[in-house]
């Protein structure tokens, strides 16, 4: 079992869902998160011209199978990309354990 | 007939009272949509504490303080009717106002209006004003300053007697708000942040746009009452007409400074359209009972330009107005005083250099008079947080509230 970490563009985030669901990874958790990159973002406030650094992404966290683990990141990545920087990354992370709390399952099984 | 021309009138008049108390809702919404989310609290509990000490204060001795009663020509600068307020013999007569509103109703509009130039100040000196001194700053700014102002050209007095014209207070109540604010925004300094090692103006950017941009529209809907009510009768040619002036205005200001401010800045700023909207109504208001709808257009584009570069100007000169308080309530204030002079049914050079010297004698009072009750306040309680408290923000450091304590913003 693996952990698939990705930081996507929050505009590429239908795309990439579908895109996932489309290789049959139906669960997955994802939150807001601010980071801190190269890129700037242009800004005008009262005259005022400034940019920020601050950088407005969306964190997904995936649990899958071995199996799964090259389609899942084949789909991210095929789904996730505008060629421009900022498109984000994918970590991969080993993963000791998975339980469904319903049932007491663990392993594969219960990841599905 | 007297009866109900009375009751028309002072229907009418209530109205404008209504409405005028609707501003105070706009100047909060707009106060805390154009400052940050850690101020918010702060911003609303100075707007509260303005309108309801206002209003308490004016009454126990605000009202007699601008009407005194100066007698005609006795050139009046100083005079009080005493503490309260108690109805006179036939106050509630048509031969009061010559059946324009009751007592009662005069002291509720007057009223009304006297909050407004505190909430002025509250805006300019905005997420670094320690609560305290603002509250003392308030009082005695509203209990003093702005009946005595009044006093001079409202309530008869030398002003009135040289033919120094302002309708519905462009100086009397914008530029009092707008000097005070200029004061105490070079006296407490820059917020943390506003400006960089080199002196450059940074952005600061306010929390709530939406709530800003509905604190404007609200405005202008109050400043139906504002100028509409300062016809002081429902007389039905004034009123329609000055209601007519003071859209044209608004709308001239509001077009003029946001397409000003997007060729100067290349981009479409909401903000500065809606401060080009309140220096138009800022701007009409001398003399929204004199001038034709081209007058009025023509005072709102300039009142728009004016707010836009008054802005710049006022970041270059570093002093750092959060809301636009000095651009929008001083400096149109002022050039819509002297517009009376240019524009308009009274327009000649004498009306001008008369103009010119109330806008001087009143603005040079004004700021002598908020240095001496700052200083005061100063050596009180001081007048700024500390920098830990400024950076915690206001709501925890002064209130240990949050404005938006279980809200999360889920960003594009």
């Amino acid at each position: 079992m693996k952990k698939i970490e990705a930081i996507i563009r929050k505009s590429k985030f239908e795309d990439i869902r579908d895109a996932l669901h489309a290789v049959e990874v139906n669960f997955f958790s994802y939150w807001d998160v601010t980071g801190i990159g190269n890129e700037k973002e242009g800004h005008v406030y009262r005259g005022i011209t400034y940019s920020t650094s601050e950088i407005q992404r969306r964190y997904l966290s995936i649990v899958v199978s071995d199996s799964f683990v090259d389609k899942t990141i084949k789909a991210i990545i095929d789904s996730g990309a505008t060629d421009r920087i900022g498109d984000g990354k994918i970590f991969v992370l080993p993963v000791d354990e998975a339980y469904r709390i319903r049932t007491g399952e663990k392993g594969n099984k219960s990841l599905n | 007939m007297e009866t109900t021309i009375l009751t028309i009138n002072n229907v009418w008049m209530m109205v404008c009272t209504f409405l005028v108390f609707f501003m105070h809702m706009g100047f909060a919404f707009l106060e805390s949509g154009l400052t940050r989310q850690k101020n918010t609290i702060n911003i609303l509990f100075k707007n509260f504490f303005v309108i309801t000490t206002g209003l308490l204060i004016y009454c126990i001795g605000g009202f007699n303080l601008m009407y005194p009663g100066f007698e005609d020509g006795d050139m009046g600068i100083l005079k009080f009717a005493g503490f309260g307020i108690t109805a006179p013999e036939g106050g509630m007569d048509f031969g009061y106002a010559d059946g324009g509103y009751t007592w009662w109703t005069d002291f509720l509009f007057q009223g009304m209006f006297a909050a407004t130039a505190a909430t002025i100040v509250s805006g300019a000196v905005a997420e670094r004003i320690k609560l305290s001194s603002f509250m003392l700053f308030a009082i005695l700014y509203v209990g003093l300053v702005y009946p005595i102002v009044g006093s001079w050209k409202w309530g008869g007095g030398f002003l009135d007697g040289l033919g120094f014209y302002d309708f519905a207070g462009s100086t009397l109540v914008h530029s009092v708000g707008g000097w005070a604010a200029l004061i105490g925004v070079y006296m407490l300094g820059a917020r943390i942040g506003k400006f960089d090692d080199k002196g450059k103006a940074r952005a600061l950017p306010g929390h709530n746009l939406p709530l800003g941009a509905a604190g404007v529209l609200i405005l202008w809907l109050g400043w139906f009452g504002f100028n509409g009510g300062s016809v002081l009768s429902a007389d039905p040619t004034l009123t329609s007409l000055t209601l007519v002036t003071t859209c044209l205005a608004a709308a001239a200001g509001g077009v003029s400074a946001a397409f000003f401010a997007s060729l100067l800045y290349k981009n479409y700023d909401i903000t500065m359209f809606m401060n080009g909207v309140l220096g138009g109504l800022v701007g009409i208001t001398a003399g929204a009972d004199l001038m034709s709808p081209t007058d009025s257009i023509l005072i709102g584009l300039f009142a728009g330009i004016l707010v836009v570069l008054g802005i710049s100007f006022i970041e270059k000169l570093k002093l750092d107005d959060p809301v636009g308080a000095i651009a929008v309530h001083l400096i149109c204030g002022i050039w819509g005083t002297l517009a009376v002079g240019c524009f308009g049914d009274l327009a000649s050079f004498d009306q001008f250099v008369t103009q010119l010297a109330g806008v001087g004698i009143i603005g040079a009072f004004c700021v002598i008079s908020s240095f001496i009750l700052l200083f005061i306040v100063k050596a009180i309680t001081g007048l700024r947080v500390s920098e830990e408290e400024e950076k915690k923000g206001l709501d925890l450091s002064e209130h240990s509230m949050e404005a938006y304590a279980d809200f999360r913003l889920n960003q594009l």
